[in-house]
């Protein structure tokens, strides 16, 4: 089999491929395929609401995978995404609880604050890395589980509510601390905008800047971009902290615009999510967002599978697991493809 | 009993890497096996053990054709090697390691271990406690730990590739006694070195390798000079031609040591002048790299004092040396040079930026495509490293050099170009050495190194035996130098 014509086809390819799969299983389990499938797409899109919900699941997931394409970019395995999202979630709650401040200016510092939040827990991840040999994948893991801990902590402890010990979460935030939502929807175009703008940066740094060039070419090869006079620590150092202030950024629309407070849970596994799509957009940030929303579409139409059809809502992980491994495995096939074409070219 | 060689042949590619080999060795012989880097040893020596198949040929042990397709096949016929660094589980006790290489055949008794491991100590005068770690021995102590487990296995034919380059003197003599008594009980040794010295104190006879081919077998002790003549004695002795006036000394290494995972040198000392080329000749290994690395600036040496415009510059940082001046071209072209993935226009994008926040494209493509025509490189402005022949690669690397150098330093500037590439290269350097960049290159081909140094220094173990005037040598001398025996 040739696999040699490009991306879009092996994506298409991976598409038919997980469909296939999927289908199989329904088939399997005597479920109506083509029921299964009408309801993905009438239970994400079939309304406005429905729009609306997709788009909001949509929004920390699409900031989470453009904090991804910065650190994969620079070949940074970037597990600890999790504790960032999560650390920024906290930075965000901090200045919610204890600043009394309009609506206006309150927003904005929030943002910034979450961002800090993040970059700061990147930061730990990248110092663990360059300064004490510890791989940031175990680095980044070990932080997520320090970051569930405080967040837990936050929640019993301190931040607990009066008279109650429970770990449900805190008290919700002051009214003045939301992201405005639309009348009558769940929508808040500000973290849509937000989370757009955030590709749109990234984007832009990877095409158009000294910086991002400068990044991929360190992901590429360290050995090669130090003798080009790169300083490859002080910028892995930088990627980790703008990879987490952006991942803080989903944290801070978690708190602000979903949950309007502190809970346990608070990244909702959204980091994770991201690596997902980050693999399967093959560290391209310009397809993110639409990955990104077709992830959403599977996670807010298979609410309905679970209504109407009684399946277990599990099946909307087991397709996008499907489709990202169908995706990495025709990539891989390609590259196999590449390679023999090579070896069998005439040296010179 | 003897070990039987019959037209061993191997090809990698386009290059013969064994020729038509046919050697035999016999029983209680120490046989040395001599070549320069590239001559081919290590090639012979990886099918006797398994780890390479070869073309054609064969390879008979007593009269039997062994089939030697793996390196368990090796073993089990009674052939083991010990390699330059022993292959040791570091982690794991003597007699762990012992076990980790047990045959299916026989049982996993430690008792039986231990006991052999006492038995095989005493007879060679091992001096191996079989509950010790192997991390915490010796080289020389993890090379008994090697061959006591060799011996135990079975081994009746002991290879020994380059065993002295990493342990003491006191260490090579326990070495070589234990080599000669393995000898005496009839075992069958092949000894791989450079050096000549050692071939000459140890080895009953010796083959010579050169470039795939082996070029004859003597008895030892023979001339050394004999020996130099076979190693070099396909180079034709070749007209210098830079002709450099030497100007004032630009660069001075003042007794620079330097260790990391490049090499070592020790105490170096020498003077470069503006717009001089310099070879540097020796073995893989003897320091050039480092050498090289240290004068660019990518390794900081731990002492002494490198001097350039009169200023002891060894401790600076490569930004400083990338600023003033200095290059690095390594031989690694794609690993350490290129970047596999980025276009060509993305690599000048790169080298260009000059601090420039932003990328301006349009420049950018521009100056791809004026250099690619200028280098005459054979690929477009998307082209990337990996798309690019050998050739192509070099001269993208000279195409991303700043226009004004002070110090370039280069690793084996034509190694795997073809004829047409390694002239264009040569032109270039020559260019840049009349526009006054000092130019110091490594190379193991003593016809490129008297073709165009102007001076040749010879590194020997972390050290510089030879400082000579490419006029005024022969490849004998070079030869003779690298091979340690100083004129």
């Amino acid at each position: 089999m040739k696999i040699n014509q490009g991306p879009i086809y092996s994506y298409s390819i991976a598409i038919v491929v997980a469909i296939i799969f999927v289908s199989f299983l329904l088939a399997l389990f005597e479920i109506p395929i083509f029921e299964t499938y009408k309801l993905l797409l009438t239970g994400s899109l079939g309304s406005t609401t429905k729009f609306g919900d997709t788009l909001m699941v949509g929004v920390p997931v699409i900031i989470a995978s453009a904090s991804l394409v910065i650190t994969f970019k620079a070949g940074l395995w970037n597990i600890g995404v999790e504790g960032q999202i999560i650390a920024g979630a906290v930075a965000a709650s901090f200045v919610a609880r204890e600043l009394q401040l309009p609506t206006g200016i309150l927003l904005p510092v929030m943002i910034l604050v979450g961002a800090f939040g993040g970059a700061f827990w990147g930061l730990l991840v990248g110092l663990l890395k360059v300064k004490g040999g510890v791989n940031e994948i175990f680095g980044g893991l070990g932080l997520n589980f320090v970051a569930t801990g405080l967040v837990v902590y936050l929640i019993i402890g301190p931040w607990s509510r009066k008279g109650i010990a429970s770990t449900s979460g805190t008290e919700p935030f002051h009214q003045n601390a939301w992201f405005p939502t639309l009348e009558g929807f769940r929508l808040s175009p500000l973290a849509v905008a937000l989370s757009f703008l955030v590709v749109f940066i990234v984007i832009y740094v990877f095409s158009r800047t000294q910086f991002g060039l400068k990044l991929r070419a360190i992901g590429l090869n360290t050995h090669s971009s130090y003798r080009f006079g790169i300083p490859t620590s002080k910028y892995l150092l930088i990627a980790f902290m703008l990879g987490g202030s952006v991942a803080g950024l989903a944290g801070v629309t978690q708190v602000a615009s979903i949950h309007h407070r502190l809970v346990p849970s608070i990244s909702g596994g959204y980091g994770y999510l991201g690596i997902l799509v980050v693999l399967l957009a093959g560290y391209r940030p310009s397809l993110v967002i639409p990955i990104a929303f077709f992830f959403s579409m599977i996670a807010i139409g298979s609410i309905q599978w679970q209504l109407r059809l009684g399946l277990h809502s599990s099946l909307g992980g087991v397709f996008q697991g499907t489709l990202v491994l169908s995706v990495i495995l025709i990539s891989a096939m390609r590259l196999i493809q590449q390679k023999r074409n090579k070896y069998s070219k005439v040296g010179d | 009993m003897s070990l039987k060689l019959l037209n061993i042949t191997k090809r990698f590619g386009t290059i013969l890497a064994n020729h038509n080999i046919s050697v035999e060795i016999g029983e209680g012989e120490i046989h040395g096996l001599l070549g320069e880097n590239g001559a081919g040893k290590s090639t012979l020596v990886n099918i006797i053990s398994g780890s390479l198949v070869t073309d054609s040929g064969t390879v008979e042990l007593d009269g039997n054709y062994l089939d030697l397709s793996s390196p368990t096949d090796a073993i089990e016929s009674g052939i083991g090697i010990l390699h330059q660094e022993p292959l040791v589980f570091l982690p794991f006790s003597i007699i762990d390691n012992f076990l980790a290489g047990l045959p299916k055949s026989r049982d996993f008794d430690r008792t039986a271990v231990r006991d052999a491991i006492g038995e095989i100590s005493q007879e060679y005068g091992f001096d191996l406690d079989p509950d010790a770690i192997a991390s915490t021995l010796t080289i020389g102590e993890r090379q008994q730990l090697e061959i006591a487990r060799l011996l135990w296995m079975g081994a009746r034919v002991l290879i020994l590739d380059e065993p002295t380059t990493a342990i003491s003197e006191d260490q090579r003599e326990n070495l070589f006694a234990t080599i000669k008594r393995l000898a005496a009980s009839g075992m069958s040794v092949i000894f791989v070195s450079h050096k000549l010295e050692e071939i000459q104190s140890i080895c009953n006879r010796v083959t010579v390798l050169r470039k795939g081919e082996l070029v004859d077998t003597l008895t030892v002790p023979c001339p050394a000079s004999d020996l130099i003549d076979l190693m070099f004695g396909g180079y034709k002795q070749s007209t210098p031609q830079s002709q450099t006036v030497l100007g004032e000394n630009v660069l001075v290494l003042d007794a620079i040591s330097a260790k990391d995972e490049n090499g070592t040198i020790d105490d170096v000392s020498c003077r470069f002048s503006e717009g001089e080329i310099i070879g540097l000749a020796g073995l893989e290994g003897a320091g050039q790299r480092i050498l090289l690395r240290s004068i660019s600036g990518l390794t900081n040496p731990f002492s002494g004092t490198l001097i350039f415009e009169g200023a002891d510059i060894s401790h600076y940082p490569y930004s400083w040396y990338i600023e003033n001046g200095f290059h690095y071209l390594p031989a690694d072209r794609e690993g350490e040079g290129l970047i596999q993935g980025l276009t060509i226009t993305e690599h000048f994008a790169l080298a260009e930026s000059q601090g420039a926040k932003t990328i301006d494209w349009g420049k950018s493509t521009q100056l791809a495509q004026d250099k690619i025509h200028e280098y005459s490189i054979r690929g477009t402005v998307n082209s990337k490293p990996e798309d690019l022949s050998g050739g192509n690669q070099q001269r993208l690397l000279l195409a991303l050099m700043p226009a004004n150098l002070s110090v370039l330093s280069m690793e084996h500037p034509t190694r795997g170009l073809d004829i047409e590439s390694a002239e264009w290269v040569w032109n270039e350097l020559l260019e840049r050495s009349k526009g006054g960049t000092t130019i110091i290159f490594s190379s193991s081909d003593l016809e490129e190194l008297i073709s165009f140094s102007d001076r040749i220094l010879v590194c020997f173990a972390g050290g510089i035996i030879g400082d000579i005037s490419a006029k005024a040598t022969t490849p004998h001398d070079i030869g003779s130098l690298i091979g340690g025996i100083e004129i």
